[in-house]
């Protein structure tokens, strides 16, 4: 039987939730980008996948301020996805957010779709705060919102950027590292996707970036760890980040999250070669039969 | 025209540094990045006067430039300066995507460019930047060609919207327009009239290119000198006027001679009005260490090798096959 996709048009709220809530708010996330990743027949379905959680939590947890009726909204916080990839995710987060419809997911990567392969400031999309894609430059760009915001505008908003692990072989990221310390950006919260895969093979292998924790405390962070698909970690991290920016802590946050590769689905779990590929038909079946 | 004067000599450099602190005081949301160089790009200026919006990025351009995009994206206009060589260079990724395309605020100024940086050599002569730079979609890119047009250029791109680049140098160059003297970005302007050859120049060359056409006098020829500091958006209008009142050219530029000004105005009068084109440039080679007009002097950077180029474009354009042709209505190609 042919794979028919269609995608629900139900959104969530962002709200203080239970732990157990967002499995639910997840499971639509990754159903959402084995859809439109299959219907694109190109894209990355590994990291995505693996950061499903995280943008469930940050986006529908109440840890960040946002307004989908109002994109621009002054007081808003602002999310950077330094690995521009990984946009399905962001894509499928904004849409479940109410940001723009459901819709545009069955045309990711398509002429004339605001849904680009890498995200497209120029397409105005609601919700994207930058064009990314070559790695290591959101997360400077992040260093430049907080900067203006903490030194020149002294608001009190909370910029949050995303950057792979293999990203951070990229020597500019240290560059943005060093800028955030230098800067005592503690409203800037920096959330690493430690899946240890890249293109290549594992970034142990590839280009050992360990030890992670001990660089990052090194140049000035305040560095947790914790499990990147366990809730109740993720709700504590963005509560601790949450909190340095409360008590001006004076220092940046790096939340490393340790994830696995295509989380969820049973055959690109922690393999790398799912980096950058799309599911095929069969493929896509057995994945959103996982995914139940 | 008014008869145009030495007026003295002062480092484009300086007249940046001064824009930007007229700029900060126009507009609240001008903001500083500072890369290690401050005292030379003259950035220093503004941190003296406005420490609260000047910030210190360290020997970082990529970072200063993405930084930068992220200001831009907070509402800010937002200001990085470098050597030339380092932030077209080092940078050029960031400026390509976070800059270009992000389609911000972001200006750039391009220090110390060009040979005449002197004594540091090649590794700082930035000599290919204005061929990189005005290839970026969305990018403006201007090349001032003294103290004053170099602090009129730096409010212009301030208060234009969108990436803005200007390049300029470290030695002192003369002095020769005034407030009068217009500047508009888009726009070049005609400071010498003449129908025999057209000399088109940017930067330090615009100077030498007015004396090319004083020496050029004396022998009966009148150059017309174009001063197009304006490398994108260029003036096409009086570009292909140029070409249709003397029919030849002779570009001039302290930059390589692939890709800069020569060939921002050979595209421009190939697709319109094609004359024979002389280029004044660095041919093909890195710069070295030298004295500014020592250097000048090797590199072929004086008003003696406009002044020849004129004689050969004019030459070639009286003698030479002038291309013209049958051309098939180009509507049929059209969608
Ligand atoms: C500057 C730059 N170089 C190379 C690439 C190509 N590229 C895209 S993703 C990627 C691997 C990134 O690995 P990681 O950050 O671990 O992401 P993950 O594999 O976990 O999705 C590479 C090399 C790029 N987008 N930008």
């Amino acid at each position: 039987m042919a794979l028919e996709i269609t995608f629900s048009d139900k959104t969530f709220e962002n709200k203080k939730r239970n732990p157990e809530e967002f499995s639910e708010i997840a499971l639509e996330i990754r159903r959402d980008i084995i859809k439109s990743l299959y219907l694109a027949k190109s894209g990355h379905s590994g990291g995505t996948l693996g950061t499903s959680d995280i943008f469930s939590v940050l986006f529908f947890g109440g840890v960040m301020k946002y307004n989908p009726n109002d994109p621009e909204w002054k007081e808003r916080d602002r999310f950077v996805l330094s690995a521009g990839h990984l946009c399905p995710v962001l894509y499928s987060t904004l849409a479940r957010a109410g940001y723009f419809s459901t819709e545009e997911l069955y045309r990711l990567r398509k002429y004339g779709s605001r849904l680009q392969g890498h995200p497209g400031y120029d397409m105005k999309l609601p919700g994207i705060e930058s064009s990314t894609g070559s790695l290591g430059q959101g997360v400077s760009i992040a260093v430049g919102m907080a900067m203006s915001d903490k030194l020149v505008d002294k608001n009190n908003r909370k910029i949050f950027a995303l950057t792979g692990d293999g990203e951070i072989e990229e020597g500019t990221v240290w560059e943005a590292a060093m800028a955030a310390a230098n800067y005592k950006l503690d409203n800037f919260c920096w959330i690493l996707d430690n899946n240890d895969c890249q293109i290549d093979g594992r970034v142990r292998d590839v280009m050992s970036i360990y030890p992670i924790a001990q660089k990052f405390e090194a140049f000035g962070f305040d560095v947790i760890n914790i499990d990147g698909h366990n809730y109740s970690e993720i709700i504590k991290a963005f509560e601790k980040f949450k909190s340095n920016h409360e008590s001006k802590i004076g220092k940046p946050t790096a939340i490393i999250a340790r994830t696995i590769m295509g989380k969820g689905v049973s055959f690109m779990e922690d393999n790398y070669i799912w980096h950058g590929n799309p599911p095929n038909e069969e493929q896509a079946k057995i994945a959103l039969h996982d995914l139940k | 025209m008014s008869e145009i004067k030495l007026l003295g000599k002062k480092p484009t450099r300086h007249g940046f540094g001064e824009g930007l602190v007229m700029l900060g005081e126009r507009y609240d949301n001008v903001i500083v990045l500072g890369g290690d160089i401050t005292g030379s790009v003259m950035t220093s200026y503004f941190k003296e006067r406005f420490p609260e919006r000047f910030f210190s990025i360290g020997v970082a351009e990529q970072n200063a430039t993405t930084i930068a995009a992220g200001f831009a994206l907070s509402g800010k206009i937002a200001f990085f300066a470098s050597y030339s060589a380092f932030s077209a260079f080092r940078n050029a990724d960031q400026l390509r995507i976070s800059v270009a395309y992000n389609d911000i605020n972001v200006k750039i100024g391009g220090g110390h460019a060009g040979i005449t940086v002197g004594p540091d050599g090649a590794t700082h002569q930035a000599l290919e930047e204005i061929a990189f730079v005005r290839t970026l979609p969305n990018m403006t890119l201007v090349v001032p060609c003294d103290y004053l047009e170099a602090k009129k250029a730096t409010i212009a791109i301030g208060e234009k919207f969108g990436p803005c680049f200007i390049r300029f140098g470290r030695s002192a160059v003369p002095m020769f327009t005034t407030d009068e003297t217009p500047f508009e970005i888009g726009k070049a302007n005609e400071l010498r009239d003449g129908k025999d050859v057209a000399i088109v120049a940017c930067g330090l060359m615009v100077w030498e290119a007015l004396l090319a056409a004083e020496e050029l006098s004396k022998k009966g020829i009148n150059a017309r000198v174009i001063n197009n500091s304006s490398i994108k958006p260029i003036d096409v209008e009086t570009l292909v006027n140029a070409a249709r009142d003397c029919g030849c050219i002779v570009t001039a530029e302290e930059h390589q001679v692939h890709g800069g000004l020569g060939g921002a105005v050979a595209e421009v009068t190939a697709k319109n009005y094609p004359v024979p084109i002389e280029f004044v440039g660095v041919r093909d080679k890195f710069g070295c260490s030298g004295e500014p007009e020592e250097l000048m002097v090797k590199f072929g950077l004086t008003w003696k090798e406009i002044y020849a180029s004129a004689l050969k474009a004019i030459e070639r354009r009286d003698k030479g096959f002038r291309g013209l042709r049958q051309v098939k209505d180009v509507e049929d190609y059209k969608e």
